[in-house]
């Protein structure tokens, strides 16, 4: 086996997270699933770093996890408060911004 | 020549490959887990198991500080962030079943399909032959956090301080969305308005209800507090235990109340014949019962 098998383990990863972005109408539901494609997309930065024997591949996944965290603490809040208003964490539910 | 010594380079470890063969598998329940399971908890909990394979992963491609950083920060922090807005939403979680474009499920499986597809097809085409330079010079002697250290501020510094204005505008519109101030007009009502909302009849009664008892041997809610005359205060009783109060307590209205007369004063005066006797009749009673 050669590190080729993570970037296909990665792959995988990337498109299940894909569809489950399609499929699930929860909002926190889809949250997760952007989560877990940028994990997957973590794991090909590293193993291109191990590659290519530089630890640039290390630092971009570093500040993935740094903009993943401030994207579910944003993102997050905002179902809190459509949530509040609507009554809903469906995505289905909420087609107006506002009200 | 060169190919078989790129081939000989690319080879991993048998401990790394069993390590991938047990973690891959695993990563890939939890991410389908994630997919079908009909309760958000329950995909919140499959995804953990995902990231925390993804986390010893990392620690075997040598990457030890991220693979660190994954666990504690993702798998510690930020699915716990999502199971406590899992637990607000509350019984909102499960997702429903109603679809509501046609077909988008099917259409959807067989996207992720082609993704995959696409993705997987093109690396293992183009990168079966990548020669490995792996990370051991860099890592030597466990220098795999000074390193990234170095690179995050030397090279990535100005990246690295974007990071901290995203934080910073990340932690300001949490609070901007979840703050809730329940003083603004129309809101709540103040002291002031309540009362004169009281006078003017919106309410039952003007005065709040009267608490329990005052003459009462008991400060229990299901004490009853009792008018001058002594009888109970209809007002005073709970509305959940009001069918209980009255008779559970009935007893000890009365005592209090004085209408029962007081204790016997004879009671303690050696009369044993009575007694006896109602022994008696009490002993033959439960026989007949019998």
């Amino acid at each position: 086996m050669t590190p080729t098998y993570y970037l296909l383990l990665s792959a995988l990863l990337f498109s299940i997270g894909a569809v489950g972005v399609l499929v699930r109408r929860n909002a926190i539901v889809v949250f997760m699933c952007i989560e877990l494609m940028l994990n997957a997309v973590n794991l090909t930065l590293v193993t291109f770093s191990r590659i290519n024997g530089k630890l640039d591949g290390q630092v971009m996944a570093f500040f993935v996890m740094v903009v993943a965290a401030a994207e579910v603490v944003v993102g997050l809040a905002i179902i809190m408060s459509i949530f509040r208003t609507r009554r809903s964490a469906s995505v289905d539910d909420s087609n107006l911004l506002k009200y | 020549m060169s190919a078989v010594l790129a081939a000989a380079a690319a080879e991993v470890s048998t401990g790394e490959a069993i390590a991938f063969w047990v973690l891959g598998p695993v990563a890939l329940a939890g991410a389908l887990g994630m997919i079908f399971a009909r309760n958000a908890v329950h995909s919140a909990l499959w995804l953990v198991l995902t990231m925390l394979s993804l986390g010893v992963m990392y620690m075997v491609q040598q990457a030890p500080f991220l693979g660190f950083v994954q666990i504690i920060v993702y798998t510690g922090a930020v699915m716990m962030l999502f199971l406590f807005v899992l637990m607000l939403v509350g019984r909102d979680s499960s997702d429903s079943v109603v679809e509501v474009l046609r077909g988008q499920r099917l259409w959807a499986t067989v996207l992720g399909i082609g993704i995959a597809g696409l993705i997987v097809g093109a690396v293992s085409r183009s990168l079966t032959d990548v020669p490995v330079e792996n990370l051991q010079q860099q890592n030597a002697g466990g220098a795999n956090v000074n390193n990234l250290g170095k690179s995050i501020f030397t090279e990535y510094l100005f990246p690295f301080e974007l990071t901290s204005a995203l934080l910073i505008t990340a932690a300001m519109g949490a609070m901007v969305l979840g703050y809730l101030n329940r003083h603004e007009k129309g809101m709540k009502r103040t002291q002031k308005e309540l009362v004169e909302a009281r006078f003017r009849g919106e309410y039952e009664r003007p005065s709040p209800l009267p608490g329990p008892g005052v003459f009462a041997t008991a400060n229990s809610v299901a004490t009853p507090a009792l008018l001058p005359d002594g009888s109970v205060a209809p007002e005073s009783l709970s509305r959940l235990i009001d069918s209980t109060a009255s008779e559970t307590f009935s007893d000890e209205i009365k005592s209090v109340a004085g209408t029962e007369p007081g204790p016997d004063a004879h009671a303690l005066t050696p009369s044993t014949k009575d007694t006896s006797t109602t022994d008696t009749k009490n002993t033959e009673d439960t026989e007949e019962t019998r």
